[in-house]
C-alpha cells in the first residue's frame, strides 16, 4: 500500500487510530510501569479507550441521540426514520463495560490498600524484594 | 520490562491498526453496525416497549439480561471490597475533643473509653477543625443531590438517565457527606448492615421481577407477564423497566458507599479522608 | 414453557443474593441456601441434558425477544454436558467444603458462599449463552470473584498475586471485548449464530481476521495457555482450598469450552482451517505448552503448585486437540474437557483433605500419608493414574483420541509431547507417592524405641465420601467413554 492510499484511510478513520494509540499507552503502562497505582491508571486508560472505540462505532453522521422525540404530542405515530437517530446499541454495551471497569477498579484499589497496609510500599521491585526475603 | 512492553505494544497496536483498514468510514450511515440491529431497535423500540429512550429500552428490556449481570458485577465488587478489607478489630487509641473548651484528649487504653455526648466528641487522629462554609453548603446541597438522583432514576425512560446514573449520584451524595463532615457521621447515619442489605436487596429486586415472569407462563425477564400486577397494561414493559431501574439504583448507591467507606478507612470504618 | 435453561443460571444467582442477605441476618443460613441453589441448578442441568439428547438443541429467548434482537440461550449437546459438569462439581465441592470453610474463613463464611455462588453463576452463564457480549459480562463475573478469592488465604503473597491476576485478567477480557467490537463493526450483530451467518461471506476481511485473533488471544490468556500462564499457579495456590477446588477444574475448562464454541459456532472450521493457515502454529504452541507445563511441575516442591502446573500442561492437550482440525482431535479435546475437569477435581479434593489435616502441603509434609490418611490417598492415587493415563480410568481414553487425531493430522510432535508429558506426570506422582508411602512422618520418628507406629488421622467422613465418589466416577466415565462419545460428542460434531 503506497503512502497515497494510507492518508485518505487515516483521514476517514482517524478516531479509531487515536483510540488505538490511547489503548497502547494504557497497555504500555500496565506492562512497563513499576508502581502499582500507575499500572492501575494504565488499566483505566486502556479500558476507557475501548469504551471510546465502541461509542464511536455508534456514531452516524446527520443523526441525533437515540431518544424518540415528540411522542406525546397527539399520539399521532409519525413514522420513525432510523437514519435520524444514532445507533443505540454500543451505548448500552458500554454502560455495561463502564460498570465492569469501575467494579474491577474498586477491587484493585482494595487490594492496593491491603498491600500498602502490609508492606508500606507500592513499588513492585521493592515488593518483590520483600517477598523473596520471606 | 520496558523493552518487552514496547515490543508487545508495537505488535498489538500494529495488529489493531491493520484491522482498521477494512473498517467502514467513521459516521457512515450505511455501515453494518448502523443498519443491521440498530434499525430494528430504532424503528420498533417505542411501539414495542412504550419507552422513548431507546438506550433504556435496550438496556432494561431487549438486553435486560446483560444488565442484570452487570448489577450482579456491582454487587460482587462491593462484597469483594468488604471481604478483603473489613477489619472488625477496634483501634486501641482514641481521640476525643472536649467541646466547650476545645481540649483534645488522647486515650491510649481502649478500656477507658469516654462517654461521647454533649461534653466530648470522637475525632480523627489527623483532625482539622471543619470549615463552617463547607459544612453549611454541603448540608444544603446534599438533599437536592439526592432528589436529583431520584429524578434521574425515575426519568430514565424519557431522558438520559436510569438506575446506574441515579444510583451513582445518590452514592456520591453520601460520599460528599463523609468528606464534608467526617466518616463517622456517615457510618452512624447509615449502618453497615443497612448498606449490605440494600446492596443485595437491590439486585434481588431486579432478579425477582425477572424471575416472577417464569411462573406467570412467560420466559425469564418478559415483563409482559406482569400485566395483572400493574394498573396500566399498555405500559407494562415501561413499568417493568422502572421497577428494575429502581433495584439497580438501590444496589449501586449502596455499593458506592460500601466501596468508599472500606477503602478510605482501610476497613475499620472509623476514620479516613 | 420450559424454563429449565434459565433456571440453571438463575438458581445460583438467586441463591447468591439470598446468601448475601443472610450475611447480615444469620450467617449460618448461607451454606444451606447455597446447597439449595446449586441443587436446583444441577437438577435443571440434568433435565436439560436429557431433553437435548432426546429432542435436539434448545433455544431459550430471554425476555421473549427473538434471537439477534434479544439475548438467547442456545443449548446443544456440548454445552448441556458442560453445564451439568459445572453445576455438579460445584455442588459436590460445596458438600465437601463445609469443614474447610469453617477452618479457613470462619469469620466471613456468608460472604465466601455468596462469592462462590456468583462465581458458579458466571461459569454457567458463560457456558449457556449464545450472545458474544453476554459472554463477556459473565466472564467478568467469574474473574471478579476469583480476584477476591485469591487474596484471601495467604496474607503475605495473596494480595500481590491477586493484583497481578487482575492486570492479566483485564488484558485478556479487554482483548476479547475488542475482538467482539471488531466483529460488531463488520456484522452489526452480537448473536453468535447471526454473526456466523454474516461473516461467512466476509472471509477475506482483515477486520474479521483481527477480531478472530483478538478473541483467541483473550481466551488463551484467560485459560492460561503456556506463555500466558504466569498468573495461574499463584492464583490457584493462594486462594482458600474450598475455592481453588472449584476454580482449578472449572475456570480453565470453561475457557476451553469458549474457545471451542467460538471456533465451531462463530467462525467455523471452513474459515479457521481453510482460509487461515494458523493451525500448525497453534498446535506447535500447544506442544510447547504441554512440555513446559510438565517440566515446570517437576521443579516445584509444593503439592498445590505441582497440581497447578499440571493444569497448564493439560490446557495444552485441549488446545492442541481442538486445533488439529480433524474429528478425532476435536472429539479428544471435548472428551478431555470432561475428563480433565473430573480428574483435576478429584486431585484437588484429595489436596483439600490434606490441607485440612496437615495445614501445609509442601512435599516433605506429606511423609507417611498412606498410613495416616489411607482413604484420601486411595482417591488421590486413582486420580493420579487417570492424569497419567492408565487404562481403566478416563484419562486414557481422551488421550487415545488426541494421539490418534495427532497421527491423522501428521502432527507427530504433538503426539510425542502427549506421551512425554504422560511420562513426566508418572515420574511426578511416583515421586509424591514415594514420599507418602516409604518415608514415615517426622514427628513420629524416633519415638517409642525405634518401631514406627502411625496413628490414623483421616479427614472427616463427608470429605472422604465425596473425594472417593469422584475418584470412582473417573473409572465409571472411563468405562462408558464410548457411550459418551457416541451419544454426545459425535452427534454434536456431525450436527455442525
Amino acid at each position: 500500500m503506497g503512502m497515497t492510499d494510507i492518508i485518505p484511510l487515516i483521514v476517514a478513520k482517524y478516531n479509531y487510530w487515536l483510540f488505538v494509540v490511547l489503548m497502547m499507552i494504557g497497555l504500555y503502562a500496565m506492562i512497563a510501569k513499576n508502581n502499582l497505582i500507575k499500572k492501575l491508571v494504565g488499566m483505566n486508560i486502556f479500558q476507557t479507550a475501548i469504551i471510546l472505540f465502541y461509542v464511536s462505532i455508534g456514531y452516524k453522521s446527520g443523526a441525533t441521540l437515540p431518544i424518540i422525540q415528540n411522542v406525546h404530542e397527539g399520539h399521532g405515530h409519525a413514522a420513525i426514520h432510523a437514519a435520524d437517530y444514532i445507533n443505540p446499541l454500543p451505548h448500552v454495551l458500554m454502560l455495561t463495560a463502564i460498570v465492569v471497569s469501575v467494579a474491577t477498579f474498586g477491587v484493585a484499589m482494595a487490594l492496593a490498600v491491603k498491600i500498602y497496609q502490609r508492606y508500606h510500599t507500592l513499588e513492585e521491585d521493592e515488593l518483590r524484594m520483600r517477598l523473596s526475603e520471606k | 520490562m520496558k523493552f518487552f512492553g514496547f515490543v508487545v505494544v508495537c505488535l498489538v497496536g500494529g495488529l489493531l491498526l491493520y484491522g482498521t483498514a477494512d473498517f467502514p468510514d467513521w459516521g457512515d450511515p450505511d455501515s453494518p453496525a448502523s443498519t443491521h440491529l440498530s434499525d430494528i431497535y430504532i424503528e420498533h423500540a417505542f411501539e414495542q416497549t412504550q419507552v422513548p429512550n431507546i438506550v433504556t429500552a435496550i438496556l432494561a428490556d431487549y438486553r435486560g439480561f446483560d444488565t442484570m449481570f452487570e448489577t450482579a458485577v456491582i454487587f460482587c465488587a462491593g462484597l469483594a471490597c468488604f471481604l478483603l478489607l473489613r477489619d472488625f478489630k477496634e483501634r486501641k487509641e482514641r481521640f476525643y475533643r472536649h467541646v466547650p473548651t476545645g481540649v483534645i484528649l488522647h486515650v491510649k487504653n481502649s478500656k477507658k473509653a469516654l462517654r461521647v455526648g454533649r461534653d466530648f466528641e470522637h475525632i480523627d487522629k489527623d483532625w482539622i477543625p471543619s470549615d463552617l462554609i463547607i459544612k453549611t453548603v454541603c448540608r444544603i446541597l446534599i438533599p437536592f443531590i439526592q432528589i436529583y438522583a431520584l429524578y434521574v432514576v425515575a426519568h430514565g425512560d424519557f431522558s438520559p438517565g436510569g438506575g446506574f446514573q441515579g444510583g451513582v449520584i445518590f452514592g456520591s451524595s453520601l460520599i460528599l457527606l463523609a468528606i464534608s463532615y467526617d466518616l463517622k457521621i456517615l457510618v452512624r447515619r447509615i449502618k453497615e448492615k443497612v448498606l449490605g442489605i440494600c446492596a443485595a436487596a437491590g439486585v434481588l429486586v431486579y432478579v425477582g421481577i425477572a424471575a416472577i415472569c417464569m411462573p406467570m407462563g412467560k420466559s425469564f425477564l418478559d415483563y409482559s407477564a406482569l400485566e395483572m400486577f400493574v394498573f396500566d397494561p399498555h405500559h407494562v414493559r415501561a413499568l417493568g423497566m422502572l421497577g428494575v431501574e429502581i433495584g439497580v439504583g438501590i444496589a449501586v448507591a449502596a455499593v458506592m458507599a460500601i466501596i468508599y467507606i472500606n477503602i478510605v478507612s482501610e476497613g475499620r470504618h472509623d476514620e479516613g479522608l | 414453557m420450559n424454563n429449565y435453561p434459565a433456571l440453571i443460571v438463575i438458581a445460583p444467582l438467586l441463591a447468591a443474593l439470598f446468601a448475601g442477605l443472610a450475611v447480615w441476618i444469620e450467617d449460618r443460613l448461607s451454606y444451606y441456601i447455597a446447597i439449595l441453589g446449586l441443587a436446583v441448578s444441577s437438577f435443571s442441568a440434568l433435565k436439560v441434558l436429557i431433553q437435548v439428547i432426546e429432542s435436539g438443541t434448545i433455544q431459550y429467548k430471554m425476555a421473549g425477544w427473538d434471537a439477534p434482537v434479544g439475548i438467547e440461550y442456545r443449548i446443544d449437546l456440548l454445552n448441556a454436558m458442560v453445564l451439568l459438569l459445572i453445576s455438579g462439581i460445584a455442588l459436590f465441592n460445596l458438600i465437601a467444603s463445609y469443614k474447610n470453610v469453617e477452618q479457613e474463613i470462619s469469620d466471613r463464611k456468608g460472604s465466601f458462599y455468596t462469592i462462590y455462588l456468583l462465581f458458579v453463576t458466571g461459569l454457567l452463564g458463560v457456558t449457556a449463552t449464545g450472545d458474544l457480549f453476554n459472554l463477556y459480562v459473565l466472564i467478568e463475573i467469574t474473574s471478579l470473584t476469583s480476584y477476591a478469592m485469591v487474596a484471601l488465604s495467604d496474607k503475605d503473597r495473596g494480595p500481590l498475586a491477586s493484583l497481578n491476576y487482575i492486570f492479566i485478567g483485564v488484558i485478556g477480557a479487554s482483548f476479547y471485548l475488542l475482538g467482539v467490537g471488531y466483529l460488531y463493526m463488520k456484522t452489526g450483530s452480537l448473536n453468535m449464530m447471526d454473526v456466523a451467518d454474516i461473516i461467512a461471506s466476509q472471509h477475506d476481511s482483515s477486520t474479521v481476521l483481527v477480531g478472530f485473533i483478538l478473541c483467541m488471544i483473550g481466551v488463551w490468556i484467560k485459560m492460561a495457555l503456556f506463555p500466558m500462564h504466569v498468573w495461574l499457579p499463584n492464583a490457584y495456590s493462594y486462594s482458600p482450598v474450598a475455592f481453588s477446588r472449584v476454580v482449578a477444574p472449572l475456570m480453565t475448562k470453561v475457557m476451553v469450552y469458549v474457545m471451542i464454541r467460538l471456533m465451531i459456532t462463530v467462525f467455523g472450521f471452513e474459515y479457521i482451517f481453510n482460509t487461515l493457515h494458523l493451525s500448525e502454529a497453534v498446535v506447535w504452541l500447544a506442544t510447547i505448552a504441554v512440555l513446559a507445563g510438565g517440566v515446570l511441575a517437576l521443579a516445584q516442591d509444593n503439592l498445590k503448585k505441582i497440581l497447578a502446573y499440571i493444569i497448564v500442561c493439560e490446557i495444552g492437550y485441549m488446545v492442541g486437540g481442538a486445533w488439529l482440525g480433524n474429528q478425532s482431535g476435536m472429539t479428544g479435546a471435548i472428551l478431555h474437557l470432561l475428563n480433565d475437569a473430573l480428574m483435576t477435581f478429584a486431585l484437588f479434593l484429595g489436596l483439600g483433605n490434606m490441607v485440612y489435616m496437615l495445614g501445609k502441603v509442601k512435599l516433605n509434609n506429606l511423609q507417611g500419608l498412606f498410613s495416616r490418611m489411607p482413604w484420601t490417598m486411595t482417591g488421590f492415587v486413582v486420580a493420579a493414574f487417570s492424569i497419567v493415563g492408565v487404562p481403566p480410568t478416563c484419562g486414557f481414553f481422551s488421550k487415545w483420541y488426541l494421539i490418534s487425531g495427532a497421527f491423522e493430522a501428521g502432527a507427530y510432535h504433538f503426539a510425542a509431547a502427549l506421551i512425554i508429558s504422560s511420562l513426566i506426570c508418572a515420574i511426578l506422582f511416583f515421586k509424591v507417592f514415594e514420599i507418602c508411602f516409604f518415608q514415615s512422618s517426622p514427628d513420629l520418628q524416633g519415638q517409642g524405641h525405634g518401631h514406627k507406629f502411625q496413628v490414623m488421622a483421616e479427614a472427616p467422613v463427608s470429605m472422604l465420601i465425596v473425594s472417593n465418589l469422584v475418584s470412582f466416577s473417573l473409572i465409571v466415565v472411563g468405562v462408558f467413554s464410548g457411550t459418551i462419545v457416541k451419544t454426545i460428542i459425535l452427534p454434536f460434531l456431525q450436527g455442525i
